[in-house]
C-alpha cells in the first residue's frame, strides 16, 4: 500500500468534496482527473497483483524441487523443475481425474437437460405464478447440503450406491439445477416478445420460433450456466469426501488425501492443486464476460 | 401468445359448450407446464426427501453405535444444540465467519469494482488476475494457504519477512505461528481472498450496466465524485450487492473446505457443517447432528429472507412480462 505516494502526487483531495471554490470547475475537473489517474491505475495494480500472488506463488512452488520449495526466506529464483508433477503423477491422479470429469460433464448437461426446458415454462411461455416456482427452487439452495448429508449417506449404504460415481452426477445435478433454472429463466426473458409474437403472426411454428429466435439470443446464456454448474461441480468436495471412497473418489477427495498419506512435500501438493484447479482456471479466464454475466444472473439490469 | 398472458381458468364464458373448451384449456395448461415438471419433481425428490428424512430424524435418539436405543427422543437434540457449550460455538462460529467474509469480501470487491471500472491501461489483465482466486478449487486454495502461505516454517508469510528482515542486515525476523495465533482471522482470510472476486465480478457488472448519462450530466451541474457515488452509483449498486450478499451468504454458511483443511475445526474454528461431519463420520450421532442440519437451514433461511426482498423487487422490473 506505500505506492500509494509513488510519483509525488498531491493529496487526493480531487475525490473528496473540496472546500475550495474553484475557479473553473470544469476546468479544475480535468485536472485532477489527469492528476489521480495514475495512482488509481497503480493501486488497481498493486491490488490484482496481490491477489492474484498466492495463485502465482503455487504455480511457481510446484516447479520447485522439494528442498528449494520449503526454504525461508523462500527461493524465488531456484531452478525449475517438473519433479513435482513428476511425482504427482506417480501418485496415480488419472482416475479421480476421470471421476471428476465425469460428474461435472454429465451432471452439467442432464442440468441443461432439466433447466432449460423449465426455464422455457417460467419466461417464454410462463405458467401461472411463475414467480413462485422461481422462489421454489432458490429456496432449495437455502438448504445447506450438509443438512441432507446423513439421509443421503444412509440412503447409500442401504442401496449399495456407496462409491458410486453416478450418485455424485444425481446429487451435483439437484445441486446446481435451482441456480441453473434461476439464470436461464432471467436469459431467457432476455428474447423480445416482439419478435416471438411476429414470428408467431408469420406462422412460425413452436420449434422454428425456438430454433431461429430463442437460441441465439439464449446461447450466451446457457454457456455462462454450464459454466458455472461445470465449476461447483468440479470443486465440490464434502459429499464427495462422504459419498465416495476408492473407487468414485473425485479430484477434490484426492488432494485431501495426498496430503495425509504422505506427509507434506509441498511442491508436490502445489503441483496437484494446480493440476486440479487448472480446468477450472482455463474455464475462466477463456469465459470471463459469460462468467460475469452468469453471475450476476442477467437478473438485475 | 396473446393468449398466454391472460389467467386461464377452466369453464369461462356461460356460452361456451362446457367440456370441450374447459379440456382443451386444460390440455393447453398442462402443455404449458410440462416442460417445467422434470426439474421441479427431480429438485423435490433429490433435495427436499432428504431433508425431511433429517427433520424426523433429528426428533430421534439415534446412535448407530447403540443400535438398541434407537428411538422418539422429542427435543432433546435441539436442546444439546443450544445448551451444549461446544455446539454453541459452533452455531457462534459459523454465524461470525459468514458475517465477517461476507461484509469484507462486499466490502472490497465493491472498492475493487469501482478501481476497475475505470479505463486504464492494462485493465483486462488486472481483472484476469482479479479473477484467479475464485477459479482455484476450494480445497486447494485452502491447502496452499495453509501450507504454502501460512506455515511458520517455510509459508510465503514468515519468508517474506525473513527476507524483508535480511534485506536490512537482521537475523531476527519476527516468526509468528499464524494459525495458532489467530486461527480464525486465518480460515477468514483465505475465503476472503476467494470471495472478493466474487462480489467484484457482481459489483462490476452491475457498474457497467450503469447508464453514463445521468453521471454526465451530474457532473455537469458541478457534482463531486463522492456525490456520485453516494446519489448514483451507491443506490444503482444496492441490489448487486445484495444479490452478492445473499449468494455469498448461501455459499460461506455451507463452508466446510476452508474449516476441514485449515484448521481442521481445532482452536475453536469448528463451524456448523464441520460440526455435522465430525458427529455423524465420527460421533455417529446421527439424532445430534440431524438437529444441527435443521438449525443451519433455518438460519440460512433467516439470512436469505432478508435478502430476498431485495430479489423480489428484482422480480417487480420483468413480472409485467
Amino acid at each position: 500500500m506505500s505506492t500509494l505516494s509513488v510519483g509525488g502526487t498531491a493529496p487526493t483531495g480531487a475525490t473528496i468534496p473540496g472546500t475550495n471554490v474553484p475557479t473553473s470547475r470544469r476546468e479544475q475537473r480535468a485536472r485532477s482527473m489527469n492528476r489521480s489517474k495514475p495512482l488509481w491505475t497503480v493501486l488497481a495494480w498493486v491490488v490484482g497483483v496481490l491477489f492474484v500472488l498466492p495463485v502465482l506463488w503455487m504455480v511457481l512452488t510446484s516447479l520447485h524441487s522439494e528442498t528449494d520449495a520449503a526454504t525461508n526466506p523462500p527461493s524465488i529464483a531456484a531452478a525449475l523443475t517438473l519433479d513435482g508433477y513428476r511425482s504427482f503423477l506417480s501418485a496415480q491422479p488419472v482416475a479421480p481425474l476421470l471421476n471428476s470429469a465425469m460428474a461435472s460433464v454429465i451432471s452439467t448437461v442432464l442440468v441443461l437437460c432439466l433447466a432449460i426446458p423449465a426455464a422455457f415454462a417460467l419466461s417464454i411461455r410462463p405458467v401461472q405464478k411463475w414467480t413462485d416456482v422461481m422462489f421454489f427452487f432458490l429456496s432449495t439452495k437455502f438448504m445447506p447440503l450438509v443438512a441432507g448429508l446423513l439421509p443421503l449417506y444412509l440412503f447409500a449404504t442401504k442401496t449399495g450406491t456407496l462409491d458410486n460415481i453416478w450418485l455424485l452426477i444425481v446429487l451435483y445435478t439437484s445441486m446446481n439445477l435451482p441456480i441453473a433454472v434461476w439464470m436461464m429463466q432471467s436469459f431467457l426473458a432476455e428474447v423480445p416478445g416482439e419478435m416471438l409474437e411476429a414470428a408467431s403472426i408469420d406462422g412460425a411454428g413452436l420449434i422454428r420460433m425456438l430454433w431461429s429466435i430463442v437460441r441465439p439470443v439464449a446461447m450466451p446464456g446457457v454457456a455462462a450456466t454450464a459454466l458455472i454448474c461445470f465449476i461447483f461441480s468440479w470443486n465440490e468436495l464434502l459429499l464427495a469426501r462422504t459419498l465416495t471412497a476408492t473407487v468414485a473418489g473425485t479430484a477434490p477427495v484426492f488432494l485431501t488425501g495426498f496430503v495425509t498419506s504422505q506427509g507434506l512435500f509441498l511442491a508436490q501438493l502445489c503441483a496437484a492443486a494446480t493440476v486440479i484447479s487448472l480446468p477450472v482456471l482455463v474455464a475462466g479466464f477463456a469465459a470471463q464476460d459469460k462468467l460475469v454475466q452468469g453471475l450476476s444472473m442477467g437478473a438485475v439490469k | 401468445m396473446s393468449a398466454s398472458t391472460a389467467p386461464s381458468h377452466p369453464r369461462v364464458g356461460p356460452d361456451r359448450p362446457q367440456g370441450s373448451a374447459g379440456s382443451a384449456r386444460r390440455a393447453a395448461d398442462w402443455a404449458r407446464r410440462a416442460p417445467l415438471l422434470p426439474a421441479l419433481l427431480f429438485t423435490i425428490v433429490v433435495t427436499q426427501l432428504p431433508f425431511v428424512a433429517t427433520i424426523v430424524i433429528s426428533f430421534m435418539n439415534w446412535n448407530s453405535y447403540y443400535p438398541q436405543d434407537r428411538g422418539f427422543g422429542g427435543v432433546d437434540n435441539y436442546v444439546s444444540v443450544f445448551t451444549n457449550a461446544q455446539l454453541r460455538q459452533a452455531v457462534v462460529n459459523t454465524v461470525v465467519l459468514t458475517v465477517t467474509v461476507v461484509l469484507v469480501s462486499l466490502v472490497l470487491g465493491m472498492l475493487i469494482a469501482l478501481l476497475l471500472d475505470r479505463k486504464f491501461a492494462g485493465r483486462g489483465a488486472v481483472r484476469t488476475m482479479m479473477i484467479a482466486p475464485f477459479l482455484v478449487v476450494p480445497i486447494a486454495a485452502a491447502l496452499l494457504w495453509k501450507h504454502a502461505l501460512f506455515n511458520p516454517n517455510y509459508g510465503l508469510f514468515n519468508g517474506t519477512i525473513n527476507a524483508v528482515w535480511k534485506l536490512f542486515g537482521s537475523d531476527s525476523a519476527p516468526q509468528v505461528d499464524w494459525l495458532s495465533t489467530a486461527p480464525k482471522i486465518a480460515i477468514e482470510v483465505s475465503l476472503i481472498w476467494q470471495w472478493t472476486p466474487f462480489m467484484m465480478l457482481i459489483l462490476l457488472a452491475g457498474l457497467q450496466s450503469k447508464p453514463a448519462d445521468a453521471e454526465e450530466a451530474a457532473r455537469m451541474d458541478g457534482a463531486t465524485s463522492f456525490q456520485i457515488f453516494r446519489y448514483l452509483t451507491f443506490p444503482h449498486l444496492r441490489q448487486y450487492l445484495e444479490l452478492g450478499g445473499l449468494l455469498g451468504a448461501i455459499y460461506i454458511v455451507q463452508n466446510f473446505d476452508a474449516v476441514f483443511t485449515i484448521t481442521a475445526g481445532g482452536l475453536g474454528t469448528a463451524n456448523l457443517p464441520y460440526t455435522i461431519y465430525q458427529t455423524v463420520f465420527s460421533a455417529h450421532d446421527y439424532g445430534l447432528a440431524s438437529a444441527m442440519g435443521v438449525v443451519v437451514v433455518i438460519a440460512t433461511i433467516i439470512i436469505a429472507t432478508f435478502a430476498l426482498r431485495v430479489v423480489s423487487s428484482m422480480f417487480k422490473q420483468e413480472v409485467g412480462r
